[in-house]
């Protein structure tokens, strides 16, 4: 939290920082209020997400980690030959995805970040959004994030998608006529049939859902959501799912990622 | 006021939704069967505990034994027919967005006002005219307080 004040004391100069930094407090839920899927989950899952040994989405890590230093594309050329010791440089680049991205002048996910990088540096075709390859190694990088805060839309580039990110939040939609905020604000810790509401912080993706019975992604999730309320989801990849991605996080800056996290 | 509401209510719902039947809003009520005809309790009962139709455990608990996993984000149905009228109970089910604008009671027998609604379910209300009158003439029968 720290460096996130920091951040915003060194952009909004000398006499404006103090300002800011307390109306940023206010309008966010403070940090003892807000609280991780983790902690809505039975004593069983915990211990499932926590051990290594049996977090199903270590799996993905694993396979993740063979791409990460596999050969790929017309240049031949691994993620490792240019990134080096991944536990070196992606730690905590999870952590602050979604970030603003000048080639396309909107943020961008960490997937489709990947992606462009298979393009632009070894000159392949991209991983189709929710294949197995391209979480796995969405696994890997988060995973080397794992434990650290959540340091989200700290550029200021990014302030008006994550507020259409926010204005998507509130709207209600679909037959039923729900809001995210309607549950995971209003109504979290409260029982929807025998799921109890959380509060809709992003914190471990992608994560392993035993609903899913496998690893999938925040997009993934929001589809759920919005099929339950009977709203046309967003095809995967649309800059909606971005901009939600990106309010989410923010929501939740300073909370630790817990990539690959393990939910209901 | 309960004539402007009435006013409201038939021409929004004639404007916006041709499947969706005309009806009276009175004071915060709707007085009259939307079918014309009271409905049955029975098939009523069977709407309010299926959670593809009618969807009200997801939200609701009440006084359904049989049934597990009933939400708690919406008051208790048990006695909800002491506590409202047949007719209050009718627009609560109809919209009752026209009570409370800031209610998440989905609005069952409407379709104006709503945003990006699934490619499954546009043009048709989430219940028909009779299943609402099923579901009022159950709700009816609920006059025992837990």
């Amino acid at each position: 939290m720290r460096g996130v004040l920091k951040g915003f004391a060194l952009t909004a100069g000398f006499g404006g920082a103090l300002g800011i930094c307390i109306s940023l407090a206010i309008a966010q839920a403070p940090p003892s209020e807000r609280k991780s899927g983790f902690e809505f989950m039975s004593p069983e899952s915990q211990a499932t997400q926590q051990d290594d040994f049996s977090n199903p989405g270590m799996l993905w890590v694993a396979e993740g980690e063979a791409l990460w230093n596999a050969k790929a594309g017309a240049t031949g050329r691994s993620c490792a030959e240019c990134h080096g010791d991944a536990a070196v440089s992606m730690k905590g680049v999870a952590a602050r995805y979604p970030v603003f991205f000048a080639g396309s002048g909107r943020p961008i996910d960490l997937q489709s970040r990947i992606n462009v990088c298979r393009k632009t540096n070894q000159d392949t075709t991209p991983f189709p959004l929710e294949s197995r390859e391209l979480l796995a190694l969405s696994a890997f990088i988060g995973r080397q994030s794992r434990g650290m805060p959540i340091t989200t839309g700290e550029d200021k580039r990014l302030d008006p998608f994550r507020a259409r990110g926010q204005e998507l939040y509130e709207q209600r939609q679909g037959q039923l006529n729900f809001s995210c905020a309607n549950c995971h604000d209003n109504n979290w810790g409260r029982r929807l049939a025998s799921s109890v509401i959380p509060q809709s912080h992003p914190t471990g993706y992608p994560l392993y859902r035993l609903e899913w019975q496998g690893l999938g992604s925040l997009q993934r999730r929001l589809r759920n959501c919005m099929i339950g309320v009977r709203a046309e989801p967003y095809p995967y990849g649309s800059q909606e799912y971005v901009e939600l991605e990106l309010f989410l996080m923010t929501r939740a800056m300073g909370m630790p990622l817990e990539t690959p996290a393990v939910r209901p | 006021m309960a004539a402007a509401l009435v006013l409201l209510a038939l021409l929004s719902s004639q404007a916006m939704a041709q499947d969706v039947r005309p009806y009276e809003i009175v004071g915060d009520a709707i007085p009259v069967p939307l079918t014309g005809a009271k409905g049955d309790p029975a098939r009523g009962r069977a709407i309010v505990v299926d959670r593809q139709r009618g969807l009200c455990l997801l939200c609701h608990a009440g006084p359904f034994p049989e049934q597990r996993f009933q939400g708690n984000l919406a008051p208790d149905l048990a006695g909800v027919g002491t506590r409202w009228s047949e007719g209050q109970l009718r627009l609560k089910i109809v919209d009752s967005r026209r009570l409370n604008p800031a209610t998440i009671m989905p609005p069952y027998y409407a379709m104006d006002s709503l945003v990006r609604v699934g490619r499954n379910w546009q043009d048709k209300p989430v219940l028909s005219a009779e299943q609402v009158e099923d579901v009022v003439a159950f709700l009816t029968t609920l006059t025992e307080t837990p």
